[in-house]
Order: C-alpha cells, then structure tokens, then sequence
C-alpha cells in the first residue's frame, strides 16, 4: 500500500515480544466515511493483550478531527484493557490535533424507564391542561380585544384605516375570483343532484327551492368561511409568527405601539368587513351556478328560475347567511392571531401554528354555524 | 501577494456582479492562498457578502471567473459542485442553523447528507465539534432558538466544520460577540487552522480579528479590491478609505505604537 494522501486509512502490526508497534498508513480523515470507522475499529482491537503499543504516524497522509478522534478513541480502548500506549512521530501539528481531538468518554446517556399508564396519564392531564389553557387564552384574547375596539370606538382618531383597507384588499378583493369560481361549482353540483333526485318525485323544480334555501342560509357563507380561514387565516398566523420569530412583536411593544391596535384589530376588522361582502358574492354566483344547471339539466329559463326563487325564500333566508357571516370573520381572526402570537423561535413551529391555526378555524366555523342553525331554529327566523 | 509557487486556493478574476442597473462589483480580482486566514473588509454596502455569495454559487454573476481548489466553478457539473461544496464549510452571518433541529442535528445534517457513518461516531464526532468550538455538552440537544448570540456563533462554526473542510467561510464571525468571546473566537479559529491546515476567508470588521489572526487582508472599494497584503500593506497605503479604516478613532488601541509604520519594510510576519 502506498503512502498516498488520499489513500484508505489502514495499519500494519510489528509485533515485538509483548510489545506491539502499529504503524498507520493512508488519509484518516472524514472524507474516508465508513473505511475510516473500519480501521479505527480493527485498530482497537489490534492491540488487545500486548505489554506496550506504540501507534507510529511516519506513514500517515492526512488526518483530520474526525481521524484522530477515532484513533484516539482505540487508543484509550487499547490502554482501558491494560496496555501501556504512546504514539510516535507525530509531527507538531498532529500533535496539536491530537491534544485538541482527544477522546473523551461521552456521558452515558440516561435512559428514562417510565410506567406506561403513568405517561398516559401524564400526557392525558397535559392535554386537558393545555385545552383549559387554550379555552382561556381565547377568552382573554376576546376581552382584550373588545378593549381595543372600545378604545378606538371612543377614539376614532387611533383607528387605522389605512392598515385596514390594505387587509380588505388581499382578503376581500384578491379573494373574489376563487370565492366566486367555488362557490359557483358548488352551486352547479348541488343543483345538478337535487334535479336527479328530485325528478323521480316529479317534482325537479323544487331543485330551486332547494339550492335557494340552502345557499344562502348554509352553504354560503360556510364555504366562504372555510375557503377565507385557509386563505387569509393561515396568512395572518404567518405573518405574525414571523414577526414574532424575528423580535418585530417585541419591538413594536418597545415603542409603546400595542400589538392588539396595531397588527390584530386591522386585520380582524378587515376580515368581519371583508367575510360578509364575500359570502354576498359567493351567494350570487351559487345560485348563478344552480340557474345554469337547471337550465341545462332541466330546461328551467332564467325568468322562471327567478320567479321561483322570489317564491321559495324570503328577506330572512338571505340574512339569516350574511348575520353570520362577521361572526365566521371573528373567529377565523381570533383563531389566526392567537396562533400567530404562539409561534415559538423555530421554522418548525411556525409551521405547526399555521396548520393549526387553520384547522381550528374550520373546526370552529363548522361548529358555530351548528350553534347558529339550533339559535335560528329556536328564534323560528 | 502574488507569491509564487502556490496556487491560490480561491482566484478571482474580472468579476462583475449587477443587480438591476446597480453594479456592485467591478471587474474584481482577488488570491486567497492556501493555508492563510484572509480577512476582507469594506464598508457597508460594498459588497462584500456579495462577493461571498458570489464565489459560493448563491448569487450569479455576469462576468468573470472564479477558481476554488484550482477548478473553474462555471465548468463543473453539477456532481462536481456537490464534490466541491464538500471541501468547503460556510458560517453564515445569523449563524442559518436549522431552527427545526437540535445543535448535534445542525452538525449532523452535512454528515448523514455525504458518508455513511454509524449514529454512534456521528454522535461523538458531534460531540467533539461542540467541544472544539468551546461549547458546553448540554448545548447539543439544545434548538437554536435557545441559544445566546455567541453560541449560536460557536454551533454555525460547528456545523461549518463538520466536515473538516479544506476551506471556511466566515461571514462576520465576531460580530456581536463581547470582547473576551471575540478572542476566544480568534484564538479558536487559529488553533483550528493550525491543526486543521485550514484556509480561512473570513469577511470582519474586527480590527482585533485582522490583527491578530490574519495573514492577509484585502480590502474593497468601488467594486475592486483596492488593497490586498498583510497589515503592514494596508497601515502604509494612502488610499483614504484604508486611511480612515486602519487609522481612523477605534483603530487607535489596535495598532501598537511600536509597530513599523513605515511598513514597506516590514517582514511579512505571519506569512509562512
């Protein structure tokens, strides 16, 4: 084998009575990989039982860190089993690698024997802690927050318009195209199937009755809320996550600007403005989607499909969607902020905040439209 | 600092670099030898990380050539970059570790990325780093949001070395570091090169760093490198940008009142 610098690491055994001579030849560095950790295993091994062993490097090529760490490592290993050990010509450098890389026994790592119902039930008290926790969050967050709506009521001057009217922007107008295409969708595919259904009664036009009544009272507003919770939701946690991440929060408070005015109330007030005009259009283009189908499906003309319309639903259908509509926009921003604010330091965790900002706002927006659908039902609206 | 003999380790020739309409860098060329700590500076804005960046294959250029272990970097393939980008560790200026892993992770990640070592010699290799770099163990399995300023500094080197590179970059590696800790970093990064037989291109706007770790220093201005040499060159230059630098008020407890000032004789101290 030659004394080429970047060739494999490798050694040759003299064995002299009970003294062992060891002479490493080849690169001992990283770069070696797997071949490195062989030989420095091999080389551990080599000079079990002798009286002495000297290691040589008149022959080495390169050595780096991760070399003499691991030579130094068999070494301790060889001296650990009773062998008196030395290295020889080491020139300064090495020896100054070798004092600096110098094998040091990791502590043992403690492993943790736990009772496994013990952890269940750790894990399960943890949960509830953190429900309660999160319950209360809420809670406080909405009390501060109706402070600050208050406060800037009775001070108009400490509103932002401007900061509001940018967040209507991206969460109202920039929203309109994929609010009106899904909501239009949903409004063919729910036609398309009341008519099938509903012609084996005879009675396809009621398909109108249906579509009308559910489009406005639920679907609407549900799907607006939905689609806006993933869209704006998830870019509000985002956006102050990273704020957060980057110490802005902390310097926003510095200069006595409230985080609560500046970055929340924006951005709630633009989304309880921004979810009513939405869920208007994406009632308009639902039921524009059920007047095509009827048409196609049914042979329904536009002026019948309107007169119908005037027929099946009232004022109150109509309203009992958009009334709910802020309440969606409150809950979707509530959501988003308070998950927003609970980014920790790590790329990681924003991530984590995001998703959950967003699937507990749909969870939510599910929920309180049921809430809303047993108010309706008790109040007869 | 055309000594000859040696092939420089990084060679820069005619560089330019634009974003837009703005012309950063002009037509630079610059030698970093091998075996040398070379300290860059420039004021703010010159374009120093620019230059940095540039030579890693992070920003592009529009003219110019740049040779690192003696290869033109525009005439690799890509597999012959990642072969290159194995020979060279980068510490970042925030330090860019991995918020999402620990700081044994950090140090890991370039290990499990190129070899095939088992978990237990990626651990203590690690465990080394984190003791090389003057960090305490229990910082290993800490995140990097948990970590002081100067720590993070310390794991970024950490990580830059996993490897044990031929060649480091260091984005200002004493910035925001105490006095006693930006020595403590110096006389690391020395050791390190000494053992290691690193070569080191560290971009600072420590005068102590360039005092006392640099071999040589190349400054820039106006897009070019307006000065290369050790510090005698750059104390005995009358160009008026390393006249304020090198002389200017905070510069005063750096040079020693008994060095050479005349400087055009005196011996390239560190240079070996």
């Amino acid at each position: 084998m030659s004394n080429s610098p970047s060739a494999e690491p490798d050694f040759s055994i003299e064995r002299n009575g009970a003294d062992i001579r060891i002479a490493l030849r080849g690169a001992w560095t990283i770069a070696g990989s797997r071949a490195l950790e062989k030989a420095a295993e091999a080389l551990g091994a080599a000079g079990k039982g002798a009286a002495s062993v000297a290691i040589d490097f008149s022959g080495v090529g390169r050595v780096d860190t991760a070399g003499a760490w691991l030579i130094d490592k068999a070494r301790a290993q060889i001296a650990a089993a009773g062998s008196a050990t030395e290295y020889q010509s080491l020139d300064a450098d090495q020896t100054i690698l070798l004092r600096e890389a110098a094998f040091c026994e990791p502590e043992p790592a403690r492993a943790r024997r736990v009772n496994i119902l013990l952890h269940i039930l750790t894990q399960l008290g943890g949960w509830s802690v953190m429900i309660g926790g999160n319950v209360l969050t809420g809670v406080a967050f909405l009390g501060e927050l109706a402070m600050a709506t208050l406060r800037v009521t009775l001070n108009p001057a400490q509103m932002r318009p401007t900061s509001m009217v940018f967040h209507m922007e991206h969460f109202a107008l920039r929203a309109v195209p994929i609010i009106v295409t899904i909501n239009f969708l949903v409004g063919c595919i729910v036609t398309q199937q009341s008519i099938f259904q509903l012609r084996r009664f005879g009675a396809s036009t009621y398909a109108i009755d249906l579509i009308g009544v559910l489009v406005l009272r639920e679907l609407g507003v549900l799907l607006t809320s939905i689609m806006i919770a993933g869209r704006s939701g998830s870019a509000i946690t985002a956006e102050l996550g990273s704020m957060k991440m980057r110490e802005e929060i902390d310097a926003l408070r510095v200069m006595g600007m409230a985080p609560m005015d500046v970055l929340v109330l924006p951005r709630i007030m633009a989304l309880v403005f921004s979810l009513p005009l939405l869920t208007f259009v994406g009632d308009i283009a639902a039921l524009g989607g059920g007047m095509l189908t009827a048409y196609l499906y049914d042979g329904i003309s536009a002026e019948s499909f309107l007169v119908r319309l005037q027929d099946a639903i009232g004022l109150n259908t109509f309203l009992v969607g958009l009334i709910k509509s802020p309440f969606m926009a409150l809950v979707i921003g509530m959501i988003a902020c308070i998950e927003g604010f609970r980014v920790k330091g790590s790329a990681e965790s924003l991530g984590r905040q995001v998703t959950v900002a967003v699937v507990n706002a749909i969870f939510m927006v599910i929920f309180v439209d049921g809430l809303f659908a047993i108010f309706f039902a008790g109040v007869h609206y | 600092m055309e000594s000859a003999g040696k092939t420089p380790i990084i060679r820069v020739r005619g560089l330019c670099v634009s974003f837009g309409t703005k012309a950063i860098l002009k037509g630079l060329d610059l030698d970093v030898q091998p075996g040398e700590v070379t300290g860059f500076v420039g004021g703010s804005g010159q374009g120093k990380s620019v230059l940095t960046r540039t030579i890693l294959g992070l920003v592009k250029k529009q003219e110019g050539e740049i040779e690192v272990f003696g290869e033109n970097i525009d005439r690799l393939s890509p597999l012959e970059h990642r072969t290159l980008e194995r020979r060279w560790g980068v510490m970042f200026q925030g330090g860019a570790l991995f918020s999402g892993l620990t700081v044994k992770q950090n140090i890991q990640a370039p290990m499990r990325e190129y070899l095939s070592l088992s978990q237990g010699v990626m651990d203590e290799l690690a465990m080394l780093k984190i003791k090389l770099v003057g960090l305490q163990a229990d910082a290993a399995d800490k995140f990097p949001s948990e970590l002081s300023g100067g720590m993070v500094k310390r794991a970024a080197l950490a990580r830059a070395l996993a490897l044990d590179p031929e060649l480091v970059f260091l984005d200002e590696p004493t910035s925001g570091l105490d006095p006693i800790g930006a020595a403590d970093f110096d006389e690391l990064i020395a050791t390190l090169r000494k053992t290691l037989g690193l070569t080191v291109f560290m971009v600072t706007h420590d005068l102590d760093s360039l005092y006392s770790i640099c071999d040589t220093i190349a400054a820039l201005a106006d897009g070019k490198v307006i000065a290369a040499g050790p510090l005698s060159t750059m104390l005995a230059s009358d160009h008026p940008w390393l006249r304020a630098y090198f002389h200017g008020r905070r510069s005063r407890a750096i040079v020693k009142p008994d060095f050479d000032f005349a400087g055009l004789g005196a011996p390239e101290t560190a240079q070996s």
